[in-house]
C-alpha cells in the first residue's frame, strides 16, 4: 500500500483509485491526496482502520529507551518489545504477561478497557474460581435465550449448568 | 485437487439470497481468533509449531458435532488454482496463502463444515479463525452457529486464555473476544446521493468500521462496503452482535431513503443508467471483474427498486463469484491470460443472463421456470 504512485505528480502515497469509463474505455488512475483534491475529487473515505502503528510509536517517543520499554524479551518465544512496535503483533500467549503493563495502556487506548467481559473459557483442569466464572456467564446467556424465547438454547444451557454446578 | 462436490454447497449457501435485506445485505460473517497454549502465534511460528497445532485440530474435529461430514483441506497439497478458488469464495484469506511464489506454509489448512456455512482456517495469523458465513442479514444466528461450533471445539482443545484479557490473539486489536461480526452490503443508493461519506464516518464514531470487498486493506468496489465491529474487548459478544445488528438495519433504512430520493429527484438519470448496465452486461465481449462488478452494482439496484423485472438476486450473487480469474480459469479447463479472462468472463454473463430470460418493463416477466442457470461448477 504504502509505494503507491500517484500517476499525476510521481509522489509514492498515492490514496485514490479513481476508475473511468469514458467511451466505454475504461481507465484506472491512482492519485494522491493532493492531486486528487486539485482535480475535484472528494477523496472516498479510507476504511477507519486501527491506527495501532500510531499508537506503538508513539508509545516509544514518550519513554526514553530503558525507562519503562522492557529491555529483555519474551521468555517462551524472544519476542522484544521493539519487535512488536514494528510489527504490532505479539508472538506468542506468554508476550501477554511480559509486556503486561504496556499492554494494558495500549489496550485501554485501543478498546477503551483492559477486562474482557465476554465468554468464559473453562480450561481442561479448571478451578474453582474458573468454574465460577463460567458459571456466571452461562447464566446470563441462559436469561437471554430465555428472553429471546429461544427454548432450545436455553434447555441446552440448563443442562450445561446443571452438569457444572457442585453437587 | 480437493473435491468441492464433497461439499454439500459447494461452500456457497451464503450466495442463496435468503435471509433479511438480501438484495442489501449479501452476506452476514462472524468469525473468532483462537490460539493453543504452548505455542508461538502465527508470524513466529515454527514448522513443529504449526503441525502441532494442526495435529490437535485436526483430532479435535472428530469430536465437534458441527464439523461433522465436512473436508480439511492441507493447502500446501492442493493445486494453486484450488487455493485461488478458495480465496474467490472467501473461505480461506490471502494471508493464509502465503506469497506467491512460496505459497502455504506446511500446517495451513482450512476446514469446511458439511452441513452448515461453517469453516475454520489453521495456522493464519492465529492459530484457529473459526468462522461462519451465512446468506442476508442474520448476524445472532450466524453468532450462534460459531459459538456452538467454539464450544465443542474447547472442550478438546487447550486454548489460549487470560483472565484479565480474553482470548489471547497475535494482534492486540483482536483480544478478548476475538470475535469479528462483519455484514457485507450494497450501497449505492447512499453513494449516488454522496451521502455515504457521512454514514462511513457515523460508523467510526459507534466503534464499527468499514473494508472493501476482501476484508482489510481492500478496495471498494462496486458499491460493496463490509461493516464490522471494531472494539473486541470489554463487551459481551451478545452486546457486540446486538449493536452491529441495530446500527446495520438503521444503515439500510438510510440506503432505502436515498433510494427513494434517487428515484423522486432522479428518476430518468438513475433508470438510464440500471438500464445501461443490463445492456453492457448482456452484450459486451469483453469485461474486467471492476467493470463487472460496477455494472452488476447498477442491475443489483434496478432489480431492488422493481426496475428489472425477472431477475433473481441469487443469479447476481453468484455471478460476482464465478466471474473471477480462478473460476473462469476451472471452467475454461486451462490457464487464461488478462485479455481471454476479460473475453471468457463476458461471455459467461452474456450465457447467464440469456438464460434468464428477456427483461423488460413492458413485460413484467416472472420468475417461473427457473431452468438451469448453468452456474454449477464443474
Amino acid at each position: 500500500m504504502s509505494d503507491m504512485v500517484c500517476d499525476n505528480c510521481g509522489s509514492t502515497d498515492a490514496v485514490v483509485h479513481l476508475t473511468q469509463i469514458v467511451d466505454n474505455q475504461m481507465s484506472t488512475h491512482r492519485l494522491c491526496e493532493k492531486c486528487a483534491a486539485e482535480k475535484g475529487l472528494e477523496a472516498a473515505p479510507e476504511p477507519v482502520n486501527f491506527p495501532l502503528t500510531d499508537f506503538l510509536a508513539q508509545m516509544g517517543s514518550d519513554s526514553t529507551p530503558g525507562s519503562d520499554e522492557p529491555q529483555s524479551g519474551c521468555p517462551f518465544c524472544g519476542l522484544t518489545f521493539a519487535d512488536f512496535r514494528d510489527t504490532g503483533r505479539l508472538g506468542c500467549p506468554q508476550c501477554y504477561e511480559t509486556f503486561s503493563t504496556q499492554l494494558q495502556r495500549l489496550l485501554r487506548r485501543v478498546h477503551g478497557g483492559t477486562q474482557h467481559v465476554g465468554k468464559i473459557y473453562l480450561p481442561p483442569d479448571p478451578s474453582a474460581s474458573d468454574l465460577e466464572r463460567r458459571l456466571d456467564g452461562l447464566r446470563r446467556k441462559l436469561n437471554r435465550a430465555v428472553e429471546a424465547e429461544d427454548f432450545e438454547r436455553a434447555a441446552e444451557l440448563r443442562d450445561e449448568i446443571r452438569s457444572l454446578e457442585p453437587a | 485437487m480437493a473435491d468441492f462436490t464433497s461439499i454439500p454447497d459447494h461452500g456457497l449457501s451464503w450466495l442463496e439470497a435468503s435471509g433479511d435485506h438480501a438484495d442489501i445485505v449479501l452476506s452476514t460473517r462472524v468469525r473468532l481468533a483462537r490460539n493453543l497454549q504452548g505455542h508461538a502465534f502465527g508470524p513466529r511460528a515454527r514448522v513443529n509449531d504449526r503441525e502441532a497445532v494442526l495435529k490437535q485440530f485436526r483430532q479435535s474435529t472428530e469430536k465437534a458435532a458441527s464439523l461433522r461430514g465436512g473436508t480439511l483441506i492441507d493447502l500446501p497439497e492442493v493445486a494453486v488454482r484450488t487455493r485461488r478458488i478458495l480465496l474467490e469464495r472467501r473461505l480461506v484469506t490471502r494471508d493464509l496463502l502465503g506469497d506467491d511464489e512460496s505459497g502455504p506454509p506446511q500446517g495451513t489448512a482450512v476446514h469446511l463444515s458439511g452441513l452448515e456455512a461453517l469453516s475454520v482456517m489453521v495456522n493464519e495469523e492465529d492459530h484457529l479463525r473459526v468462522q461462519s458465513l451465512l446468506s442476508g442479514l442474520r448476524i445472532e444466528e450466524a453468532w450462534r452457529l460459531v459459538d456452538r461450533l467454539d464450544e465443542e471445539l474447547g472442550r478438546e482443545l487447550p486454548y489460549a486464555y487470560h483472565h484479565e484479557f480474553g482470548f489471547l490473539t497475535s494482534c492486540p486489536t483482536n483480544v478478548g473476544s476475538g470475535m469479528r461480526a462483519s455484514v457485507f452490503m450494497h450501497l449505492p443508493g447512499l453513494v449516488l446521493t454522496k451521502e455515504i461519506g457521512k454514514v462511513l464516518q457515523g460508523l467510526g464514531q459507534v466503534g464499527l468500521t468499514f473494508r472493501g470487498l476482501y476484508g482489510e486493506g481492500s478496495e471498494v468496489v462496486g458499491n460493496f462496503f463490509q461493516v464490522s465491529n471494531q472494539t473486541t474487548l470489554g463487551k459481551t459478544e451478545e452486546d457486540l452482535v446486538d449493536h452491529l445488528d441495530k446500527v446495520v438495519r438503521q444503515v439500510i433504512q438510510y440506503e432505502l431513503q436515498a433510494r427513494q430520493v434517487l428515484l423522486r429527484d432522479a428518476r430518468g438519470v438513475t433508470e438510464d443508467k440500471i438500464w445501461r448496465a443490463y445492456g453492457l452486461l448482456r452484450y459486451a465481449r469483453s469485461l474486467s471483474f471492476e467493470e463487472l462488478m460496477n455494472l452488476l452494482s447498477g442491475v443489483r439496484l434496478g432489480l431492488s427498486l422493481k426496475l428489472l423485472p425477472g431477475l433473481r438476486v441469487y443469479t447476481l450473487n453468484k455471478m460476482m463469484i464465478f466471474t473471477q480469474p480462478a473460476h473462469l480459469e476451472e471452467a475454461a479447463g486451462h490457464d487464461l491470460t488478462p485479455t481471454e479472462s476479460d473475453a471468457h468472463r463476458a461471455a459467461f454473463v452474456r450465457r447467464i443472463l440469456a438464460a434468464e430470460g428477456e427483461v423488460s418493463p413492458d413485460d413484467a416477466a416472472s420468475a417461473e421456470g427457473e431452468s438451469s442457470d448453468g452456474l454449477e461448477p464443474r
